[in-house]
């Protein structure tokens, strides 16, 4: 097939090849118009395995969920055979307006979330650019061993540094070991709900929730909603810092690498101090900082894998998570569902919203 | 070039301690999980923080190898699944994200900014919310619980179309022309002048599918029920949360766990660069 094109459009050009190579003169009008046409359909048939890919496997797909959420389907028959019954927005109304417990586990799993992307993503780009000024920093030896170091646990497979980190952070756990080090007892990390807000309250005497944040909202009341992550959480949180922070390590790097050295060494040689380097250089660093919050931001409402091994608790459930349970552990599907697309909404609000905060300093 | 290449000693020996401090938080744990799965149970309960086991046991690795009669996991089937799986993910990535990051790169065709601009949108859909649809699709297709399921769905990907057009964005148009001129028609071109040159690319391309489809879990999770599809990924989850009917037996699924990041790791030491350059360009994206 190849051969065969390639020989029938190029009938005409082949004889004036070596001249037209040797003068870089235009290849003729004739042969080039061939090529034209040749490329039309080229491009179709070049895209084509790609875009089936796509459409099969993708956008239909989330078609086809999208109507899952608007009915009660169990999983098993054929949704589309009579399978799931038509309910309307109620899966929606459910997890948003109706007293019930499927709202309360929403509620929980979005409190969880919004913590988690509260701590998570300062964290992360904190640790991610610190790395990379040290890292920065020419006059160190074996600096590209180091990058290598932080590097690593970003592309370990998560289920695998998610193990390691419940073994760190179990009861006896190589964590703990450290903190009696130092005389401190470690709480049973994984397994323990509590709220990181409300222990540190109680260090200040409250030990029991005041008055006021008795009220329900969305059915968790305001003394659990302002609970902070739950320390099992936390756990999670700094598995996740520890992975994800490499990764943004390097596009820091890439942002330094691009700044003026000249600027630099002239602000030492005018006796500028490490810090005030540093607040020169970070407004420099802008485009960089606003492609890994978003980043960030994109991916901590995501959090899954870590969270399925965490096993079904309310301690840690995040909405992705919850709508994995609700569709293929309690045969819920059209809840499921519904949960995924407000989780869609809510990234790409976010995503948008973000974009249009900080959008004017991203022309380059 | 003279006063201020001189650093003062404290700032050396700050930026080594940082390095250092932050170099075991990073590795250490690696460190941990390699000493646990040489040591028994007991042990790795109560010595958890130790690098050295005490007394050594090669129990766990005997049952991750099955070289015993107490049953350990099937880890041998969770390894063919991941390398089955992984190999033709990582050919259909290379085969199908080149020739479209290809024509969306050089081709002119009616449709190609409209084809350009669905492929930047996939790439904003969150993995997450595909649970369900993946899950839907494959039933109606009657592909859960086969192979073709685990890989047809991640066959190709936006992000490695997008990849592989900057890259031959980056190619001279001069050499296409040269080959053209010479009578070779698209396909010619494509295959004998273009691929050529576009071998680190494909490189990179190729690093990167084999890792993604290597640490692949959420897909592999709702395209299978059936435990003789289970991967690494998803073997060792369900294992170690519970699924299995198993206690917490540290040294060996620390063991397994290990054991199913070294081909990673393998790659990654040997390809760095392809990896940091994937990561820079796939930033570029988003």
């Amino acid at each position: 097939m190849t051969s065969s094109v390639g020989s029938t459009t190029g009938a005409a050009p082949t004889a004036v090849a070596g001249t037209a190579r040797a003068t870089a003169a235009p290849p003729p009008r004739s042969g080039r118009s061939a090529l034209r046409r040749q490329e039309r359909w080229a491009g179709w048939l070049f895209v084509l395995p790609a875009l089936a890919i796509l459409l099969i496997f993708l956008i239909v797909p989330i078609g086809f969920a999208f109507y899952i959420s608007l009915t009660r389907w169990d999983g098993l028959s054929s949704p589309f055979g009579g399978g799931a019954k038509f309910v309307g927005l109620d899966n929606y109304k459910n997890l948003i307006t109706v007293d019930n417990l499927t709202r309360q586990n929403f509620a929980t799993s979005i409190r969880n979330n919004v913590y988690f992307v509260l701590f998570v993503v300062p964290l992360q780009t904190g640790l991610a650019l610190g790395l990379a000024v040290l890292l920065n920093n020419k006059f160190l030896k074996g600096r590209s061993f180091f990058r290598t170091a932080f590097f690593f646990p970003s592309v370990t497979s998560s289920i695998a540094t998610t193990l390691v980190f419940l073994f760190l952070f179990s009861g006896g756990g190589a964590v703990n070991s450290l903190l009696n080090v130092v005389g401190i007892r470690g709480p049973n990390w994984t397994a323990d709900s509590r709220g990181v807000f409300h222990q540190v309250l109680r260090v200040f005497g409250v030990t029991s929730p005041p008055g006021w944040t008795q009220h329900q909202f969305f059915n968790l009341s305001w003394w659990d909603w302002l609970s902070g992550p739950s320390i099992a959480l936390t756990v999670i949180i700094i598995l996740v810092v520890w992975t994800t922070s490499g990764t943004f390590m390097l596009m820091f790097l890439a942002g330094l690498q691009n700044i003026n050295e000249e600027v630099l060494e002239a602000s030492e040689v005018d006796g500028a101090t490490s810090w005030q380097r540093f607040r020169m250089v970070t407004p420099m660093l802008r485009p960089t900082l606003i492609l890994v919050l978003t980043l960030g931001l994109i991916s901590t409402w995501q959090v899954f894998d870590q969270i399925y091994l965490t096993g079904n608790n309310p301690a840690t459930i995040t909405p992705a998570y919850l709508s994995y349970s609700q569709s293929f552990r309690n045969s819920a599907f059209g809840i499921g569902a519904a949960i995924a697309f407000l989780l869609f909404g809510l990234i790409i609000v976010l995503a948008a919203l973000q974009r249009r905060l900080v959008g004017s300093g991203e022309d380059d | 070039m003279t006063a201020h290449d001189y650093t003062p000693p404290w700032r050396r020996g700050l930026g080594y301690l940082g390095l250092i401090l932050f170099g075991l938080i990073f590795i250490g744990p690696f460190l941990i999980q390699l000493a646990t799965s040489f040591k028994t149970d007991a042990d790795a309960a109560n010595n958890s923080l130790s690098l050295i086991p005490h007394p050594v046991s090669y129990d766990a690795w005997k049952r991750i190898f099955g070289f015993t009669d107490n049953a350990g996991i099937p880890f041998g089937r969770w390894l063919t699944n991941s390398i089955i799986v992984a190999t033709l993910i990582t050919l259909g990535r290379v085969f199908i994200d080149s020739l479209a990051g290809y024509a969306l790169a050089r081709l002119r065709f009616p449709g190609r900014q409209g084809v350009f601009w669905s492929i930047l949108a996939v790439l904003a859909v969150p993995g997450a919310v595909l649970l369900i649809p993946r899950f839907l699709v494959l039933k109606e297709l009657t592909l859960f619980n086969t192979y073709p399921g685990m890989v047809l769905p991640i066959i190709a990907d936006a992000a490695g179309i997008f990849l592989m057009r900057q890259f031959f964005l980056g190619i001279p148009q001069t050499m296409e022309e040269a080959a053209r001129i010479d009578g070779a028609g698209v396909f010619r071109t494509y295959w004998t002048v273009i691929l050529p040159l576009a071998r680190p690319g494909l490189i990179t391309l190729t690093i990167l599918s084999f890792q993604g489809s290597w640490n692949e879990f959420q897909l592999f999770l709702v395209a299978t029920s059936d435990p003789k599809y289970n991967t690494l990924t998803t073997g060792l989850a369900k294992f170690s949360s519970g699924q299995l009917g198993s206690g917490t037996q540290y040294p060996l699924t620390l063991g397994a766990a290990l054991l199913s990041t070294v081909p990673v790791a393998i790659v990654f030491f040997a390809f760095q660069r392809h990896f940091i350059g994937g990561q820079l360009s796939a930033a570029v994206k988003g």
